[in-house]
């Protein structure tokens, strides 16, 4: 019985090359006809089309306050530092993984030490770079959960990852990565695009 | 009358092999003699399984599997349909009952050696079963779309996007969309009533028939086909499944829908444990719920997850955990090959193996505990502590099964 499985020794050259002829074949087909299935579950061009830029007034944006906006179906953190706020970036630098931006989460113009156009709006993604959740805003200064040294930031509370107040990543958290900042751009000094760099291409 | 029957049963038997099948399943499948408690929990997860094709079926007539719908359609099948409440707790409470019969199976094949040749391939299968029964699980918990199945899946598919170089093509094949969204919601819910259901069944079969071509293990660990009667061919320690064995599960059954009945009736949320409070809630995209954990049954996993901290051998925290979390499932099938111990049974093995148990079952129950908990630093290191010593379980177990002092196996199973 076990034979009937394995290509008998016996068989003719000819036979060899039919049998390994239709197996290719056969495989090659499979593969063709598993593509526009696998295909189907990309992105649709609907959810590829639903990426449109947002505009924010910040005008109303006090020192110290956090606005969450939607952009692309996640949160995007718009963040107004306060002067004490700023100084606790200095503070922090040596917690942290990858003080200086190098690693690619943001562009060119937020690779700075307040990740951000102007020093005092923070725009990010709201997004932990571990697995996705949305940290929380603690703004008080060394409390009790999270230690003396906290000097405000955010706290993931899914598996415990720091961000400071300019989404640098804290050392020997679970995050590999600083947070997102998006593409975005001042139409004014108060209105924010988000998710693009230029009116023209909204 | 019984004329009648016998010629139907006749007429069958020609053409599909009724008889035939009855008797080599049950009738005459012949079964060790000392079975004792352990032994319900493969026939409990069957009645589970129909308990969950059942009830699930009768969801399907009220769910929405739409991302605007599908919070309120659970809640009206909650509130408005007849007995719909009774229909979704048997559903909800029968997910985690269905862990809890798996672990208790799982555990009895850890403990009698059940996994031992000639069983591999039947352990495997089985394991196989369990990652579909997961997956089954975080699916089905996705679909009320509530705070705690939106950032748990938000959670479980990022870990596809840690893989390297494939992983955001991968996430977003697995979304269809940039984010978790409706689209997720839709194939998730196409996963969880047609797919996944469609392969465990098939798998379920493909167990029970890899268990009736080696025969049952048992408590003693030996082989009751190396004793059988000369004359008949039967296993002289094996008495036949049906009656002896369907009788014993009846009563398994009974004091298992007792338990069953009590939690859907006076504690279907399970203290937040079978259902969590967050996902009373409809989803919010914008915000993670202040603590979220996993269904008890993911826990231990879960503090896997979320052990490693620090970069090691070139690869981030954040792949490791994901690493560990995988590898912590995938090591039970290894268990045939890891276990070099001359006996199988519990019983006639030695102080290491007894005491590697007993630190595996703790180090389980512990990442389990530290799971439902929000990361503090000394919550992570006893999580760091104890997902070694789970894994030490397994890696050092050819070396500790090997050097333990091991009792002689009986000639014949004991009473």
């Amino acid at each position: 019985m076990a034979d009937s499985f394995s290509i008998n020794d016996e068989m003719s050259g000819r036979r060899k090359f039919l049998v390994a002829a239709t197996s290719v074949a056969g495989s090659i087909a499979g593969a063709a006809i598993a593509t526009p299935f696998l295909l189907s579950m990309m992105p649709s061009e609907r959810a590829k089309a639903a990426g449109a830029p947002v505009e924010v007034d910040i005008s109303k944006l006090e020192p110290g306050m956090l606005l969450m906006v939607e952009w692309r179906g996640r949160v995007v953190w718009v963040l107004n530092r306060t002067p004490e706020m700023l100084e606790s970036l200095v503070k922090v630098e040596e917690q942290l993984a990858d003080p200086n931006s190098e690693k690619n989460q943001q562009p060119e113009y937020a690779r700075n030490r307040t990740r951000s156009i102007k020093p005092e709006i923070l725009v990010t993604e709201g997004v932990c770079t571990h697995l996705g959740c949305s940290p929380v805003f603690r703004k008080e200064i060394a409390p009790a959960d999270l230690g003396p040294d906290w000097q405000g930031g955010f706290f993931c509370p899914c598996h415990g990852s720091k961000f400071d107040l300019a989404g640098r990543v804290y050392k020997n958290v679970p995050a590999p990565t600083n947070m997102v900042v998006p593409p975005h751009t001042y139409l004014s000094d108060n209105r924010l695009l988000i998710g693009s760099e230029s009116e023209g291409s909204a | 009358m019984s004329n009648l029957f016998n010629s139907m049963i006749e007429w069958i038997d020609k053409r599909f092999p009724l008889t035939s099948n009855w008797k080599a399943h049950l009738s005459e499948y012949y079964a060790p003699k000392n079975f004792n408690f352990w032994y319900f929990f493969g026939s409990l997860a069957l009645l589970v399984l129909v308990n969950q094709l059942l009830t699930g079926i009768f969801l399907t007539m009220n769910y929405k599997p739409d991302a605007s719908q599908a919070f309120a359609s659970v809640e009206y099948v909650m509130r408005d349909v007849e007995y719909g409440w009774l229909i979704r707790y048997m559903h909800s409470t029968g997910a985690s009952m269905f862990f809890v019969v798996v672990y208790l199976h799982m555990f009895r094949g850890m403990m009698y050696g059940s996994y031992r040749k000639p069983r591999e391939l039947l352990w495997i299968v089985g394991m196989a079963i369990f990652f579909v029964l997961m997956s089954l699980a975080f699916t089905g918990y996705i679909l009320p779309w509530g705070q705690m199945s939106y950032w748990g899946a938000q959670v479980i598919v990022s870990m596809f996007g840690a893989i390297p170089v494939i992983g955001d093509t991968l996430q977003q094949w697995l979304l269809g969309d940039f984010t978790l969204s409706d689209a997720a919601l839709n194939r998730f819910f196409a996963y969880h009533v047609v797919t996944l259901p469609l392969v465990l069944l098939v798998l379920v079969f493909v167990h029970i028939l890899a268990l009736h071509e080696t025969g049952s293990n048992n408590p003693d660990g030996i082989e009751i086909k190396e004793n059988k009667n000369p004359h008949t061919g039967i296993p002289v320690d094996g008495i036949p499944f049906h009656p002896y064995y369907t009788v014993k599960d009846i009563v398994g059954v009974v004091v298992f829908l007792i338990v069953f009945c009590g939690i859907i009736f006076f504690a279907p949320e399970m203290g937040g444990y079978f259902l969590e409070y967050n996902n009373f809630i409809p989803a919010n995209t914008l915000q993670t719920p202040d603590h979220i954990a996993p269904v008890w049954y993911f826990t231990p996993y879960y503090s896997m997850l979320r052990a490693v901290t620090i970069n090691f051998l070139g690869i981030d925290a954040k792949l490791w955990g994901v690493i560990l979390m995988a590898g912590s499932v995938v090591i039970f099938c290894f268990l045939p090959w890891l276990d070099r111990s001359p006996v199988k049974s519990i019983r006639y093995k030695g102080p290491y193996f007894k005491t590697a148990l007993a630190l595996f079952v703790v180090s389980f129950f512990v990442l389990g505990w530290l799971g439902t908990k929000s990361p503090t630093p000394l919550y992570t290191l006893l999580a760091q502590i104890f997902t070694v010593i789970y894994f030490a379980f397994f890696i050092l177990m050819p070396w500790y099964s090997k050097i333990d002092k091991t009792k002689p196996e009986p000639k014949r199973l004991k009473e």
